[in-house]
């Protein structure tokens, strides 16, 4: 039996009086990709910052990793990459391996120093990802792209167990986001690292994860891509070309 | 007069430790602080200087025992200010806003109820680094060995949390905390800055040597060691061509940091073009 990599129980959140997520349970198992899908306004974005305990539900409770997450205190086990490009400062004055390096940051204990391990764990990440080459480059001066790939690497520098992602390709270009969803394909399976990835993009999502967890406000459907394509939920969703839309199915 | 001749005089030897000790401070705390767009906030807790300065000149308190009592004062208005923004519902400007309002109306309330005291007032605005005396000095040694000790110990996490806010939280860093380090790190500065330009000209020495760094500079570790490097030059370069020119101390810091600032932008600019 696999290990439970996440567990969610009950789950309810809001904001000034408004629900977000109503009663939502699943469970993820150590290993598994699920990309979690739905609508504007249906809670994915909440559900990822209430994992991560950058907001507090209203009630219910998260296991990480086998661990409450009130008592979890493996961060550096968890890799995170935020919502597109959004929250980023183009001017901001750090180098490629400099921003890596800050993702070691959650292994320390205060006052947090490098050392030469981090180093070490730093160009080993850079080479796996193929960026060694733009090490010394200013993040800021990077196309879409490489910047996204170098956040990616911040996030995994650790190894982590679980790699959680918020809309990671929002502002990339087609070609770019395939070969994104590709390399996060290919971490799952070569280093086993449990995903989890949101996107708005069900169809593409879907040639690569394992699971889809399609949430409005709560849990439409939780199971395997082809249980999705083949249930009501999502011709409900979709209408009647969603097989094709969606499903790449005639 | 040459260089020997300036450098023999007892009040010019303390301005250029003094002020190339401050300048440091200033330079690498206002990296972090313009990167997070609080620049303003050393402003604010200039005004709350000004207000504190008219308290303890109320109390009939100079010098060093007025460095010590101020401290507290604007210690807890940074606090205040963290604590509008975080509690209050109130954006970080408005908060810095009504603690900044706040103090200046102390101060000129304090110096129109007391009256007598306007002239040690105004001084303070413009301030005097050449007055600087050995037991205020000390003090400045004292101070600038707190704060540097403490962006030393929390380096790496306010560069983090500086980075993005929510990426340093998500990998379990205490946001608040490294929050409150910095503005209390930031009000010690200026109660200290205060001597060296004046309550008036405290966020240009916070603002214009970090923004000049980060034209040219390549790693954030790279734009702190610029900025302390242009800080002190620039404060150096002021105090002396003030003193063999006759000009305003602080007036002249600020305008050559400028000055530095347009050639970083120029060679900043110059160096894309090619």
């Amino acid at each position: 039996m696999k290990d439970k990599a996440l567990s969610v129980r009950n789950l309810c959140a809001g904001y000034h009086g408004t629900e977000v997520l109503q009663d939502i349970s699943f469970n993820v198992n150590a290993g598994d990709y699920v990309g979690i899908c739905g609508p504007n306004g249906s809670g994915k974005s909440t559900l990822i910052k209430i994992i991560l305990q950058l907001l507090a539900p209203t009630s219910g409770e998260v296991s990480l990793l086998g661990t409450p997450q009130a008592s979890f205190r493996d961060w550096h086990k968890i890799g995170y990459l935020p919502q597109g490009l959004q929250f980023f400062n183009p001017h901001f004055p750090a180098t490629v391996d400099e921003v890596i390096r800050l993702g070691r940051l959650s292994a320390k204990k205060f006052p947090r120093r490098f050392n030469r391990d981090d180093a070490w764990a730093v160009d080993r990440t850079m080479e796996w990802m193929g960026i060694s080459h733009i090490r010394g480059a200013m993040i800021g001066e990077l196309s879409g792209g490489l910047r996204q790939r170098v956040l990616l690497a911040r996030a995994l520098v650790n190894d982590p167990a679980l790699l959680v992602m918020d809309e990671p390709t929002t502002a990339l270009d087609p070609e770019t986001r395939e070969s994104f969803y590709k390399l996060i394909f290919e971490m799952n399976r070569e280093k086993q690292c449990t995903v989890l990835l949101v996107t708005h993009d069900t169809a593409t999502i879907g040639k690569y994860a394992s699971h889809l967890l399609y949430l409005d406000k709560k849990v439409v459907f939780y199971g395997s891509f082809d249980d999705f394509c083949a249930s009501d939920e999502m011709t409900g969703f979709f209408g009647e070309h969603g097989q094709h839309l969606v499903c790449h199915r005639h | 007069m040459n260089l020997n001749e300036m450098l023999s005089y007892g009040f010019m030897q303390r301005a250029l430790i003094g002020g190339s000790l401050i300048a440091i401070l200033c330079s690498v705390l206002g990296v972090f602080l313009v990167l997070r767009r609080l620049s303003l906030i050393g402003d604010g807790l200039a005004h709350v200087t000004f207000g504190s300065v008219a308290l303890a000149l109320f109390f009939r308190l100079h010098s060093v025992y007025m460095t010590l009592s101020i401290i507290p004062v604007v210690l807890a208005s940074a606090l205040g200010i963290l604590k509008l923004a975080q509690k209050a519902r109130i954006y970080g400007d408005a908060a810095i806003g009504m603690v900044s309002a706040i103090g200046i109306a102390t101060g000129v309330m304090l110096a129109s109820v007391a009256g007598g005291f306007n002239i040690d007032l105004f001084s303070y605005l413009f301030g005097n680094i050449l007055s600087i005396s050995s037991s205020e000095l000390a003090i400045a040694a004292v101070l600038f060995f707190i704060v540097i000790a403490g962006v030393i110990m929390f380096y790496n996490e306010l560069f983090a949390s500086t980075f993005d806010e929510e990426l340093a939280k998500s990998s379990g860093l205490n946001t608040d905390r490294i929050n409150t380090v910095l503005v209390l790190l930031t009000a010690l500065t200026v109660v200290l800055a205060m001597k060296v330009v004046g309550i008036m000209l405290i966020s240009a020495l916070l603002i214009l040597p970090a923004v000049s760094a980060l034209q040219i500079a390549k790693g954030f570790k790279a734009a702190i060691i610029s900025a302390a490097g242009i800080g002190v030059a620039t404060v150096i370069c002021g105090i002396s061509l003030s003193f063999v020119m006759n000009l305003p101390t602080g007036a002249t810091i600020v305008l050559i940091n400028f000055g530095v600032f347009l050639c970083s932008f120029a060679a900043r600019t110059l160096l894309r073009h090619h």
